[in-house]
């Protein structure tokens, strides 16, 4: 994804002029039936200039009422257009990566080079180091480092192997090293590439339930103005007789189309789908991809998040942060013992454990190959790690460090024992929520290690935020209920579940469903796809399996689990974006009936002086009724163009509860949208008189 | 003004206050079915009804067949009142042979009696006959507010409901409204009205010669029984042609006081019931105190142009069209009211009010009357313009707006803007029509700027099922009796189905618990906001049709210029 932040480029507004310019066609027109009645206004408004043109007394205002009503179509089109034209850049960019390629399709062992474009669901196809990958699939064998900055602009190769949760592989995806054999799991036009092409682009873009019942609002907020507008003429007509005054005409069709297209919700009809396009844009700036704009919708009304505790709320590794040693055995023995034992572990808590021991002790790392020395490694079966030494004098030392279980039993087979005291460290250590490693020398037990989860940091803050916002976040952990409820505790979780199988995620989104609660959760596991389809927002990670990108709705590319909460706050800007221009769009037209009514009625009951008397809702001192109505339009017209940058980046989000964002939008939007136009109009009005 | 009017007027609004939980709790368990003290009384008599009709209390309905029974029952009412009419010579109890009114205005008065207008294009003493007015009339006056009720039940029913179809039992709310909460209050209201002096009797009319040698026909009739409905009932039809501005109706000024509250008294109250409904109390003081703000912002303009220095009389307290008994602040005080809601009972002529009180009196009509407004259709009106606040302004906190927990989509909005469309339509265009054929002109008393005034307002009143007229529009004819006709039916059924279908399909929705994420419906903010969608919205659809109307008028007053 490229990362351009400005809206306006010069390339893209040229394009999404041309755009805007294309889609005057009624067809194209019709589906936003706001701007369609603007467009009919504009047409009949041009229609009449032209006849009164050929009749020998055309009117200036009228050809002015005509452009600035005609603009006002283009500003509507052009807004859509920009936002298009943001998402077919970007599929421009993506459809390159697309270009023809060769599989290597293997069958009955051996194999044949075929277009990628004929291969079907279920082929078998080899990929080399250096080739593309030919189109979406699953690794079914060996493992290969691959390059996916096609799709997810991240350029450090991420490994697929067989089996387990990294096995999906993209189409357009390079491998960089290596050889894998990839089962084809989509049919040629819909892989991921053909789909997310389409989504960015905006091809297959649906209106969404919420954009559905505003756009009925809006079409019926304009019926409802209609009838007041077509009824206009006989009340006026009547005040016409009523006042004396029959040299007068009746309101020019041209002046009621102006009033019309000034009331109905013209700002929010304009700008409506290019919010909806920007909003799916901005998801995908932060590299998250929707399959629908109903899902970022959906993500907005999330109020239950499902987080898995590692990697989101926790570092994804355990620290070792105290060595706590047993009776008659000093802290710095242990330390030593258990530096020992780690110097060959190459996982994140080994190493810890190392560093600590020489924070603590300065105890150097040693070269290992000085003593005789064979690496006992971790296996599932044993479940400890450690060293055997044979010193000097020919007896073995026998370092161990593992589970409490594992270790007992070690001991114990050494005809040592376990101490009490050490059970008690222990269980008081998961308790904290502390993993606790035992380490153990031939039948002794040294100690205890205190291995730690790290919160991440600004986690418990970001958890207060969305408590503040009404969102209840839940921990999905391995843990046992113990030092589940302990990590909860400090990272600020709402609730959590512990020893959670696939199925108890699947079960707790369903109940909180069932009581009301739409869902959001992240997943990436094959095992994850039941819960990912049951949640209301299910975002896979790119580096998931097939099943899990399959199941859920939306896919983050970075693959990393704090995304979710992003995607909230997205979906919720998305909403708040289209409220706060439909309330800023209706208050608009407070002042622009006051600019309108009193030019239509001046002549109405006019005293002497030729003023009637509803002059005096002209508040504005507009110069003359021709300028007022046309200030009015034009005012309409130019605010479409001024709110399109809004529209784009949507309003700003804070994290604070409804009320407090409610009553920061009234004022901003509700507010602001009332008193804008009147100055706005005056200006205009100003302008206008300068320049005549 | 003097300070025994604004001790009134303060009277008015705290009794209103301190009553509304009263009467609020006690109709929360009138229809939640729950044991109160007017059960042992009148139990016996629920279950007869029921019996007689052979109503089974534990079947419930779903929105259509609520609607249906509803749509049948008061189609019957309809038949009986018209036929009523049409053959009341014939009839007993007509003890001035009264002829047979015309069929355009027995049709106008049967619809207006079932749809709780009241309009009357009749002069009820001069047209119809007792047992039409008892046995039509009243009836319809009983039975077209217990509709209203049952409505607004079967709505609070949807609103709050648990993903159910089942909206209750029309046959039930209706006879629990009549029975238990319009007849008792009606029975001790007439009582007390006739100890004012109300008169209730079944006499000939009397003849009497003045001390001035005139000769003068003083009616009778049962009207007292008639008043305290019509007046609780939100109906309005008075039992004279001069409503209460009649001695005969009106006689005293503890009648005057206790009848213009009577007209907001169950309105007012059923905010409270809908809040007990609702499961918090807070949801329906909300409602009420937007109802009182909407309310007083209006007495208060209205009683300011009255009270202020009229340029063309050269006097600053305007007397014109009112009872010298009664006074300005008690006029202006019962116009106010009876607009707000849908009653349409004056005690002074709304047509000599001056333009801003007369503006305000239609724009209280043309929002659908829903400031307290008709007993159930107030509220029910009411529940329209806040699912259109809560889908406009609940998106500006980023969810999917709700309201009591459930979520406002596409067709929720589209039947609210419906039942907003329905009335608004049939007072725009049939006054366009009015304008502008020689058939509705004809019935003009005043030119200018004040004849527009008089069509608006007759349509606004039969739109909006007030009833109340502008007086001076002579409406007895074949084309504003139909055109009146069909007003009053979309302005009631227009309004009805609509916000039966939102409450049919809301019944089936989730409930989404309250969050700190949630758009809050019963805080001072959500208040401010529903009176804005409720002005700007209403406003902005009649403000051209107002502007040549009665603001036209109001400036050329202060011009110096009256019509």
């Amino acid at each position: 994804m490229t990362n351009k932040n400005k809206i306006f480029t010069k390339s893209l507004v040229i394009k999404a002029v041309k755009a805007a310019l294309l889609k005057l066609n009624p067809k194209t027109l019709i589906k936003n039936p706001v701007i369609f009645i603007v467009a009919i206004g504009a047409f009949i408004t041009t229609f009449i200039f032209f006849t009164d043109l050929f009749g020998g007394q055309a009117a200036s205002f009228d050809f002015q009422i005509a452009i600035w009503l005609w603009f006002t179509v283009l500003f509507a089109n052009f807004s859509e257009a920009i936002a298009e034209g943001r998402g077919k850049a970007q599929a421009e960019s993506l459809r390159k990566n697309r270009s023809e390629t060769v599989a290597n399709r293997l069958i009955n062992g051996k194999i044949e080079v075929v277009s990628a474009t004929l291969l079907r669901k279920g082929d078998i196809v080899v990929c080399d180091s250096g080739d593309l990958i030919p189109a979406d699939g699953d690794v079914v064998e060996g493992i290969a480092s691959v390059d996916e900055s096609a799709i997810t602009g991240e350029s450090a190769p991420v490994i697929r192997e067989s089996g387990g949760d990294r096995s999906a592989v993209t189409g357009g995806t390079k491998v960089i090293s290596d050889r894998i054999v990839v089962k084809i799991t989509s049919e040629p036009g819909d892989t991921f590439l053909d789909r997310m092409i389409m989504l960015v682009e905006g091809a297959k873009r649906q209106k969404t339930p919420n954009e559905i019942a505003l756009t009925i609002l809006l079409s019926g907020l304009t019926i409802i103005f209609l009838l007041a507008i077509v009824t206009l003429p006989t009340f006026f007509q009547y005040s016409l007789d009523a006042s004396g005054n029959t040299s007068a005409h009746n309101l020019s069709l041209p002046v009621l189309i102006s009033l019309l297209v000034c009331l109905i919700p013209t700002t929010i009809g304009g700008l409506l789908s290019a919010i909806g396009i920007s909003g799916m844009d901005r998801l995908l700036r932060k590299n998250v991809i929707a399959t629908s704009g109903k899902a970022i919708e959906a993500a907005g009304d999330v109020d239950v998040l499902l987080l898995d505790k590692t990697g989101t709320i926790t570092l994804g590794n355990r620290m070792a942060v105290e060595f706590i040693p047993a009776d008659g055995i000093s802290e710095e023995s242990l330390a030593d013992a258990a530096q020992l034992s780690s110097l060959a572990d190459e996982t994140p808590e080994g190493r810890s454990i190392v560093i600590l021991a020489k924070e603590l002790y300065n105890i150097r790392g040693r070269q290992i190959h000085e003593n005789a020395s064979t690496f006992i490694p971790f296996t599932a079966q044993s479940r400890m790690s450690g060293v055997d030494i044979e010193s000097h004098d020919g007896t073995l030392r026998r370092i161990r460090k593992g589970s409490t279980d594992s270790i007992k039993k070690f001991v114990e087979n050494n005809n040592g024992f376990f101490p009490k005291k050490m059970t008690e460290v222990i269980n008081n250590l998961a308790r904290q929520g502390a993993t606790p490693l035992v380490v153990a020398d031939n039948d002794k037990v040294l100690g205890v290690i205190h291995l730690k989860d790290i919160v991440k940091g600004g986690i418990r803050q970001r958890f207060a935020q969305l408590r503040s916002m009404g969102i209840r976040t839940i921990m999905i952990t391995g843990d046992n209920p113990l030092t589940a409820a302990a990590i909860a505790a400090e990272a600020g979780v709402d609730d959590f579940l512990a020893e959670a199988m696939p199925e108890d995620k699947l079960a707790r989104i369903r109940k909180e469903q069932s009581l009301g609660h739409l869902v959001g959760m992240i997943g990436d596991g094959t095992n994850d796809a039941p819960a990912l389809a049951q949640a209301d927002v299910g975002i896979a990670m790119n580096t998931g399996t097939q099943a899990a990108r399959e199941a859920g709705n939306m896919v983050d590319l970075d693959s990393n689990p704090t995304k979710l909460i992003e995607v909230v706050e997205t979906g919720k800007q998305l909403l708040m974006t289209r409220g706060a221009l439909t309330t800023f769009s209706i208050a608009n037209d407070v002042a622009k009936y006051f600019a309108i009514i009193p030019a239509i009625a001046s002549i109405l009951y006019a005293n002497k002086f030729g003023l009637g008397p509803l002059n005096a809702l002209n508040i504005m001192h507009l110069s003359s009724p021709e300028s007022a109505i046309l200030s009015a339009v034009i005012f309409n017209a130019l605010i479409i163009i001024l709110l399109i940058p809004l529209a784009m980046k949507g309003v700003k989000y804070r994290p604070l509860p409804a009320n407090s964002i409610l009553l920061r939008n009234l004022l901003v939007y509700g507010l602001g949208g009332i008193i804008t136009p009147f100055i706005g109009i005056k200006i205009i009005d100003l302008f206008l008189k300068l320049i005549s | 003004m003097e300070i025994s009017e604004i001790i009134q007027i303060l009277l008015y609004i705290a009794l209103l206050v301190m009553l509304t939980p009263v009467l609020g709790r006690f109709m929360t368990k009138v229809y939640m079915g729950k044991g109160h003290f007017m059960k042992p009384v009148l139990g016996w008599l629920e279950k007869f009804t029921y019996r007689l009709c052979s109503v089974d209390v534990q079947q419930e309905m779903d929105w259509k067949k609520y609607v249906s029974g509803l749509l049948i029952f008061n189609l019957f009412g309809f038949v009986i009142v018209f036929f009523l009419q049409l053959f009341q010579n014939q009839l007993p109890l007509n003890p001035q042979h009264l002829p047979n009114p015309s069929w355009h205005l027995s049709l106008n008065t049967a619809v207006s009696f079932m749809t709780n207008t009241n309009w009357q294009s009749y002069s009820g003493e001069t047209t119809l006959s007792y047992l039409v007015q008892m046995l039509g009339l009243t009836v319809q006056n009983f039975v077209s507010a217990g509709t209203g009720m049952a409505v607004l039940l079967a709505v609070i029913r949807g609103l709050t409901a648990k993903t159910t179809k089942m909206l209750g039992n029309f046959w039930v709310d209706l006879t629990r409204s009549v029975l238990y909460i319009l007849l008792p209050l009606s029975i001790i209201f007439s009582i007390v009205l006739v100890g004012q002096g109300v008169v209730q009797n079944f006499s000939h009319y009397t003849g009497s010669v003045t001390l001035e040698g005139a000769t003068q026909v003083i009616p009778g009739g049962p009207a007292a029984s008639q008043i305290a409905i019509k007046q609780l009932g939100t109906n309005g039809g008075g039992f004279f042609g001069t409503n209460s501005a009649h001695p005969f109706e009106n006689p005293t000024p503890v009648s005057n006081f206790l009848e213009m509250l009577a007209i907001l008294l169950i309105p007012a109250a059923l905010t409270f019931t809908y809040g007990r409904f609702a499961g918090s109390n807070k949801q329906g003081w909300t409602l009420f105190i937007v109802m009182l703000i909407l309310f007083t912002a209006g007495l208060m303009i209205s009683l300011k142009s009255e009270f202020s220095m009229n340029p063309v009389f050269k006097t600053a307290s305007n007397m014109e069209g009112k009872e010298t008994r009664l006074g300005i602040a008690n006029s202006v005080l019962w116009s106010v009211a009876t607009t707000d809601a849908s009653n349409g009972s004056v005690n002074a002529m709304e047509d000599s009010m001056t333009p801003l009180t007369g503006l305000i009196g239609m724009f209280n009509l043309m929002l659908g009357e829903i400031i307290f407004g008709g007993v159930g259709s107030g509220l029910y009106g009411m529940v329209v313009f806040i699912i259109l606040t809560v889908f406009i302004a609940g998106l500006m906190v980023g969810r999917t707006p709700e309201y009591l927990g459930k979520r406002i989509e596409a067709f929720e909005v589209q039947m609210a803007i419906l039942a907003v469309l329905a009335p608004c339509l049939i007072i725009l265009v049939f006054s366009a029509i009015a304008v502008s054929t020689q058939q509705g002109l004809s019935g003009l008393s005043n030119s200018g700027p004040h004849g527009l005034s008089q069509i608006l307002y007759a349509f606004s009143s039969g739109a909006g099922n007030n009833g109340s007229a502008f007086a001076g529009l002579s409406t007895n004819t074949v084309f504003y009796n139909l055109m009146l006709a069909l007003a009053m039916l979309v302005g009631r059924f227009g309004v009805i189905i609509p916000v039966m279908a939102i409450a049919g399909n809301m019944s089936m929705k989730k409930i989404t618990p309250p969050s700190s994420g949630t758009f809050r419906t019963d805080n001072w903010l959500f208040g401010i906001l529903l009176i804005a969608v409720i002005l700007i919205v209403g406003g902005l659809t009649f403000f051209p049709a107002l502007a040549l109307g009665p603001i036209t008028e109001h400036f050329l007053m202060i011009g110096g210029i009256s019509y």
